[in-house]
C-alpha cells in the first residue's frame, strides 16, 4: 500500500463525515431557504411549477423586527463573550501558574460540570434565581433600602447572561490556559530584569503572547453563544427571543421550513462575517 | 570604592548550600568572571546580584548601597540570559527599545537609542525582523544590546556564549570585549567554560561548591592556582603524588613516584609533607635524546598521542608509573605510540601544591 494511498485513507474518513453531516445538510438548508413553504408545513414540491425564490430574504428584511432579533442575539454573544473573558483569564492565569500537579486538578474542576447534563445545570439556575431564592430576596432587600422597586431576577435578559456565562465558561478557560501554560517564565524574569513593574510586565508581555489563546477562547464561546435557544427558552423572558429560538420556532411551530432555513443561513453568514473581521483586527495586532 | 561588593553572602536550598560565606569585589569597568563547573553557585550567585534570590545571610552593595529590597526592575542591573529570552512579539527594534519603554523615556530619544544601538550591533537591516527570524549570533547581539541600551551601572552575562557554534563564539568573545571597552560598563559574565574565561576577563573568580576558591586575574589563575580543584579546572595540568624532601627559599626538592623533581620554592611545604607536583603540558619538551640541558629529565614512553593540528597532545608514561602530558607545536619533528623518549622541564616551572 502506498504511503499516499495510506494518508488518503486517513484523512478520507473524518472528510467524509464531515462532507455527510457537514456539508450536505447545509447545501440542502441553503436550497430550501430558497424554496417556497408547503401549504401544510414543510417545503412545496417542485413539481406543482413552484420553483426557487428569493421570497423568504425578501421577507426577513422587510420587517425588522428579525433583524432586530440578531442585533440582539449578537449583542447577547457579546455581552457573555466579554464577561467570560474577564472571568476566565485571571483563573487560567493563576491555574498556568500553580504546581504542575495541582494544575491538573484545577482543570479537571474547570471541565467537572460537564459530568452532569446540561439541561438539569440550566434548570438549576432557575431555582438560584427564583424568587424565592436567596440571591434574590438578599438583592431585594438591599434594592428596598434604597427604596428602588422590587425585581424579579428569573426570565431576564440578566438570567439569560448570568447562565449563558457560566455555561460557556470552560470554553474559555481551556484555551486560555493552554496557551498561557505554555509561556516561558524566563520571559517575566527577563521584562523584570530589565525594568518591567508586575502591571507592565502583564499588559507588555503575558498578555499579547496569550492573544492567540484569546481569539480562539473568544471563538469558542461567541458562535455557539450565538446560536443557544435552550437558556434564553427556559431563563428568559417572552421577551428575550434569540437567534436560535426564532429557528427553532419556524421549524418545530409555525412549520415555515424556508424561513427557518433562510435564518440559519443568515446566522451562519454572520458568523462568518464576525470571524472575518475579528481575522482582519487580529492580524492588524499580531 | 568598588562598584559592587559582596559581603558574606550564603545561600541554601534545604540542606544544600548554594552558596557559601562568598565574599567578592567587584571594581568599576571591570569584565569580571564567575567561573566554576554546574552546581557551583554562580548562577544563584548572579540571580542574587539581579534580585531574584535573596541571600540567606550578607550582604550585596552596589555603589555602596545595599541593594536589599531592592526589587529586579529598581536594580541598575541588567541580565543577559543563557536562552537570551528575546520577547518573541516584538521585534528586534523592539525588544532593544523595551527597557527605555519601561523607564517612559521620549519616543524620539528611544528611536534615536536604539537606531544606535542596533548599529552597535551590526544589526541595522534587521530592526523589524522577529527573533524567530534571526540567527543564533543576531539574537545573542539583540540581547546584548537590550541589556546595555539603558547604561546599567552593572550587565550580568548569564552563559551567554553556550549556545552558539565554536567559530561564531569567538568571534562574540571579540565583539564582547571590544563592546566592554568601549562602553566601560562592568561586566560580570558566569560560565563554565575556563578557555573563555581566561580570554574574556580582566579577573576571575573561581568557584566550586558554593565558596569561592580563588580570584585573580587570568594569567595568575592560570599560572598560580591557589590548589588542586583551581589547577585541574583551569587548562590542562599533568598531576603527580609527591612527598616534599627539601624545602628552601629558592627551590623543592620533591620526591614523585621514584623521580627527584626540583620545583620552583613554596614557603607553606614543609619537608615530609605528602602533596602534588603539577605541571603544564606546555612547559614539558619531549626528545629522542637526553635533555641533559634540564635540571628535570626522564626516560619514558609515548602512552598515546592526540593530533590536533597545530599542535598534539602526548602522554608520556614515566618509570615509576607516573605520567606526564606535553603539548607541543607540530613543526616538523613528531613521535609515535611507543617511542622511547625523554621529557624534561625546568626547575622553575609547575608547581607544587598541598594535597
Amino acid at each position: 500500500m502506498s504511503d499516499r494511498f495510506e494518508k488518503m485513507l486517513l484523512a478520507g474518513v473524518p472528510m467524509i463525515f464531515m462532507l455527510a453531516l457537514f456539508a450536505v445538510p447545509s447545501a440542502i438548508m441553503l436550497l430550501a431557504s430558497f424554496r417556497y413553504p408547503g401549504e401544510f408545513g414543510g417545503l412545496a414540491p417542485i413539481s406543482e411549477g413552484r420553483g426557487l425564490t428569493l421570497e423568504t430574504y425578501r421577507f426577513f428584511f422587510s420587517d425588522f423586527i428579525y433583524t432586530e432579533v440578531f442585533i440582539k442575539s449578537i449583542a447577547m454573544a457579546f455581552l457573555t463573550t466579554a464577561f467570560c473573558l474577564l472571568l476566565a483569564y485571571p483563573l487560567a492565569l493563576m491555574i498556568s501558574r500553580s504546581p504542575k500537579r495541582r494544575r491538573d486538578v484545577l482543570v479537571l474542576l474547570v471541565i467537572l460540570p460537564f459530568a452532569s447534563n446540561f439541561l438539569i445545570r440550566v434548570y438549576a439556575w432557575m431555582i438560584l434565581l427564583g424568587p424565592q431564592s436567596a440571591l434574590s430576596k438578599i438583592i431585594n432587600v438591599f434594592l428596598g433600602w434604597f427604596g428602588a422597586a422590587h425585581v424579579q431576577l428569573l426570565f431576564s435578559p440578566f438570567a439569560v447572561l448570568i447562565a449563558m456565562v457560566y455555561a460557556h465558561l470552560p470554553f474559555m478557560v481551556l484555551p486560555l490556559y493552554a496557551n498561557l501554560v505554555r509561556h516561558d517564565p524566563l520571559l517575566l524574569d527577563a521584562a523584570q530584569d530589565l525594568g518591567a513593574d508586575s502591571w507592565q510586565r502583564f499588559w507588555r508581555v503575558t498578555f499579547p503572547l496569550s492573544l492567540p489563546g484569546v481569539y480562539s477562547g473568544s471563538a469558542l464561546v461567541f458562535i455557539p453563544a450565538l446560536g443557544m435557544f435552550v437558556i434564553p427558552e427556559i431563563l428568559g423572558g417572552t421577551r428575550d427571543m434569540l437567534i436560535g429560538n426564532l429557528i427553532k420556532e419556524q421549524f418545530l411551530v409555525a412549520r415555515d421550513w424556508p424561513f427557518g432555513s433562510a435564518l440559519a443561513i443568515m446566522l451562519t453568514l454572520s458568523v462568518m462575517l464576525i470571524a472575518w473581521i475579528a481575522g482582519r483586527m487580529g492580524a492588524r495586532h499580531a | 570604592m568598588a562598584l559592587l561588593e559582596i559581603r558574606n553572602a550564603t545561600r541554601r536550598f534545604g540542606r544544600f548550600a548554594a552558596l557559601e560565606d562568598v565574599s567578592l569585589t567587584i571594581e568599576s569597568g571591570e569584565f569580571f568572571t564567575l567561573l566554576g563547573p554546574s552546581g557551583c553557585g554562580k548562577t544563584t550567585l548572579l540571580r542574587m546580584i539581579a534580585g531574584f534570590e535573596k541571600p540567606d545571610a550578607g550582604q550585596i552593595l552596589l555603589d555602596g548601597r545595599d541593594l536589599a529590597g531592592i526589587p529586579p526592575e529598581k536594580r541598575p542591573v541588567h541580565t543577559v540570559f543563557q536562552s537570551y529570552a528575546l520577547f518573541p512579539h516584538m521585534t528586534a527594534f523592539d525588544n532593544i527599545a523595551f527597557p527605555l519603554k519601561m523607564g517612559k523615556r521620549p519616543e524620539r530619544e528611544i528611536r534615536e537609542r536604539v537606531s544606535r544601538a542596533l548599529g552597535d550591533v551590526h544589526l541595522l537591516d534587521k530592526a523589524d525582523a522577529y527573533p524567530k527570524d534571526l540567527s543564533g549570533g543576531e539574537q545573542q547581539r539583540v540581547a546584548l544590546a537590550r541589556g546595555l541600551i539603558n547604561r546599567p551601572r552593572l550587565l550580568l552575562l548569564d552563559e551567554c556564549l553556550a549556545a552558539l557554534d565554536a567559530k561564531l563564539r569567538v568571534e562574540m568573545q571579540i565583539e564582547l570585549i571590544d563592546l566592554q571597552k568601549e562602553l566601560g560598563i562592568t561586566f560580570v559574565f558566569v560560565t563554565h567554560a575556563q578557555d573563555e574565561a581566561l580570554a574574556l576577563s580582566h579577573r576571575i573568580a573561581i568557584l566550586n561548591h558554593g565558596r569561592v576558591e580563588q580570584v585573580g586575574e587570568p594569567s595568575s589563575v592560570y599560572g598560580f592556582p591557589k590548589n588542586r580543584f583551581v589547577a585541574d579546572f583551569i587548562g590542562h595540568i599533568s598531576q603527580v603524588e609527591a612527598c616534599v624532601k627539601e624545602s628552601t627559599h629558592t627551590h623543592l626538592r620533591l620526591e614523585a613516584q621514584g623521580l627527584e623533581i626540583i620545583a620552583p620554592p613554596l614557603k607553606s611545604a614543609a619537608a615530609g609533607e605528602k602533596g602534588i607536583f603539577a605541571i603544564r603540558p606546555e612547559q614539558v619538551r619531549i626528545g629522542h635524546d637526553e635533555l641533559s640541558e634540564l635540571r628535570n629529565h626522564f626516560a619514558g614512553t609515548v602512552v598515546s598521542v592526540l593530533y590536533r593540528g597545530d599542535v598534539s597532545e602526548y602522554k608520556v608514561g614515566l618509570e615509576g608509573g607516573a605520567s606526564i602530558e606535553a603539548l607541543l607545536p607540530n613543526t616538523g619533528r613528531a613521535f609515535c605510540v611507543n617511542d622511547k623518549v625523554c621529557v624534561g622541564w625546568r626547575h622553575d616551572v609547575g608547581m607544587y601544591l598541598h594535597e
